[in-house]
């Protein structure tokens, strides 16, 4: 079915390699080069130059995952796991590789512990809906019971709320939340209280797409497991920590057997490749526990309407024709960002954040919302007396998308107390001189809606 | 900025006759934050859940009232460019019958070049806003 051995950089081309030229020349971040590799950061917006801050919404799109795209339509679309036809023979090829290739990113121990969906919030939602459906006998199992407890944390966005609490509201379980102290870090002496015997999974991001915040996850899955013998009632096995990586994956490396997370999420266009594809980690042992989500085609081995046999993992959690480019594309982002090195990209948008955050800390009347001392280049920012929606519409005629509003995260608005926040979430192709005009249209701005 | 004696079209046409003066968006925007300040408030007991208008980022408070046959707006937003907009859209729709208010096509928004603040994915609360006064206008319609 899948093999694990196959080359992952078999997709490409000679060109392709002549194209994923190396971008760090003599130590330093060749950032004029990278740009270029950016189509979209060529153009103009309201008559000025795009400055794009939005990239923890979405990342915009180097022309290698575009061209992977285009040659996929244009020379190599047809269905996978089906035919016997040399088409899809190939993409079923390239499609597994994509698998590998992500295998290899996270560190997973195997390939078929990675399953496609449509991004994170489906990954989330695969895993509450099966989790879910778990049973639990007699009062004991890993299934949810009245009574049980589930925790999340007060920072996470509401994809990975929403899904628990209905879960929660079905099984007549409680919702715990971990906090946030005032530099938007988590109490980690409160989550050690909230563990108890009642719990049965811990769900929390990696890094905070409002705050950015980087979460000690190893910690935290560590604190989980140091519990875990006491936990989960009669069941020994111990309480999975899901980690929704959707803002961490685009900023470093990750890797499951470092973490030791049992399931990990993120998507594909927040790591610069296609939107509608996006990635659930799972556990090979979890994984099989886990009853269907989507049933249909490509999730069986033999069907008859008395019984049907459903097909192994990962093609089990994979309903109907996969989003094949989103694969595709995803490894060729996966490839790009290799090429600079995950470490350079680390290192310079920590340079970049770090200048950030100096320049606007010099803005008076303008506070900083997420002063944690492990961060990712996420910025959010309040202004005293204005509104954020008006800044974003100023910083949006001067060209500069940043985000405003709640960011689908409103616990932590409403910890802040602040009507929202302008969120600036830079990214490796930023540059300096992009943060210099952010501050001077923060200060045109200011000067506009005083 | 009242309409006593002037058409909606005829106020929409004074709105871009205004506009054309700015050649830039800076004047534009001044302009709409400068019309924000001059917004018939609401008054604080009518900014009621029931009154709010919800924006994805901004809200919109509105209240209206039915005299002599014409309708008055007053309302209020927490964002000042909100504000500004909500102010052109009243001073357009202001004292005017429920039919000619249900009538008005406010396409002079786009004439101006401030079309994108009533796309949906603008979140302002703006068309919603619309979409209300038009509903009030329904409603008063079948008293009168």
């Amino acid at each position: 079915m899948i093999n694990e051995k196959i080359n992952t950089r078999s997709s490409s081309s000679p060109s392709d390699n002549r194209r994923l030229r190396p971008k760090v020349k003599g130590g330093a971040f060749d950032v004029v080069q990278i740009r270029k590799d950016f189509p979209i950061l060529s153009r103009k917006v309201n008559g000025k130059p795009l400055i794009y801050f939005d990239s923890g919404a979405t990342a915009q799109k180097p022309k290698q995952v575009i061209d992977a795209i285009t040659k996929y339509y244009s020379e190599q679309n047809a269905n996978i796991h089906r035919g016997v036809h040399r088409l899809s023979q190939d993409i079923t090829t390239l499609y597994e590789n994509a698998r590998v290739t992500v295998q290899k990113q996270i560190g997973a121990k195997h390939a078929h512990e990675i399953i496609f969906t449509s991004g994170t919030t489906e990954s989330i939602n695969l895993v509450a809906t099966t989790f879910g459906k778990l049973p639990s006998p007699g009062g004991e199992g890993l299934g949810v019971r009245s009574g049980d407890e589930i925790i999340v944390s007060e920072m996470e966005h509401h994809s990975n709320i929403l899904p628990w609490q209905q879960l929660c509201e079905e099984k007549n379980a409680v919702l715990k939340v971990i906090p946030i102290n005032k530099k938007g870090e988590l109490v980690l002496d409160e989550f050690k209280k909230l563990l108890s015997e009642k719990t049965k999974l811990v769900a929390l991001t990696h890094v905070s797409n409002t705050l950015g915040t980087i979460n000690p996850i190893k910690e935290v899955i560590q604190t989980v497991r140091a519990h875990s013998p006491l936990l989960g009632g009669g069941d020994r096995r111990g309480v999975p920590v899901l980690v929704d990586g959707a803002q961490a994956i685009p900023h470093m490396r990750v890797d499951m057997q470092d973490l030791d997370a049992d399931f990990y999420c993120f998507s594909g266009h927040k790591v610069y490749g296609p939107t509608g594809v996006g990635i659930l980690y799972g556990k090979e042992e979890w994984l099989r526990k886990l009853p269907n989500y989507q049933v249909g085609g490509g999730t069986i081995k033999t069907v008859s309407f008395s019984k049907t046999e459903y097909a192994d993992i990962p093609l089990r959690f994979e309903a109907g024709t996969p989003h094949i480019e989103g694969g595709i594309g995803l490894a060729a982002a996966l490839d790009y960002v290799n090429n600079i090195g995950l470490e350079n990209i680390a290192t310079y948008e920590h340079e970049l954040l770090q200048y950030a955050t100096e320049k606007l800390s010099a803005i008076i009347g303008l506070k900083i919302i997420g002063t944690a001392k492990e961060k990712a280049s996420v910025i959010s920012f309040v202004l005293d007396g204005i509104h954020s929606y008006d800044v974003g519409v100023i910083l949006d005629q001067l060209g500069i998308a940043v985000r405003t509003g709640h960011h689908c995260t409103q616990p932590i608005i409403e910890y802040f107390k602040c009507t929202g926040t302008i969120r600036a979430s830079l990214s490796f192709y930023n540059t300096k001189e992009e943060i210099d005009e952010l501050v001077k249209g923060i200060l045109k701005a200011k000067e506009m809606l005083k | 900025m009242t309409n006593m004696n002037m058409t909606i079209k005829e106020t929409e046409q004074e709105i871009i006759d205004e506009f054309s003066l700015f050649d830039n968006w800076m004047g534009k925007y001044e302009h709409i934050i400068e019309m924000g300040k001059s917004l018939p408030m609401i008054e604080e007991k009518f900014k009621t859940e029931d009154r709010l208008i919800k924006g994805c980022q901004s809200k919109v408070w509105m209240h209206s009232e039915l005299k002599e046959g014409k309708i008055y707006f007053k309302a209020d937003s927490d964002a000042i460019i909100t504000k500004g907009l909500v102010a052109m859209v009243i001073r357009v729709l202001n004292e005017h019958a429920p039919d000619e208010v249900l009538d008005a096509k406010m396409d002079f928004v786009e004439k101006i070049g401030l079309k994108e603040h009533l796309s949906p994915t603008r979140a302002n609360g703006l068309v919603n806003m619309i979409k209300q006064m038009k509903l009030d206008a329904l409603a008063y319609k079948a008293k009168v």
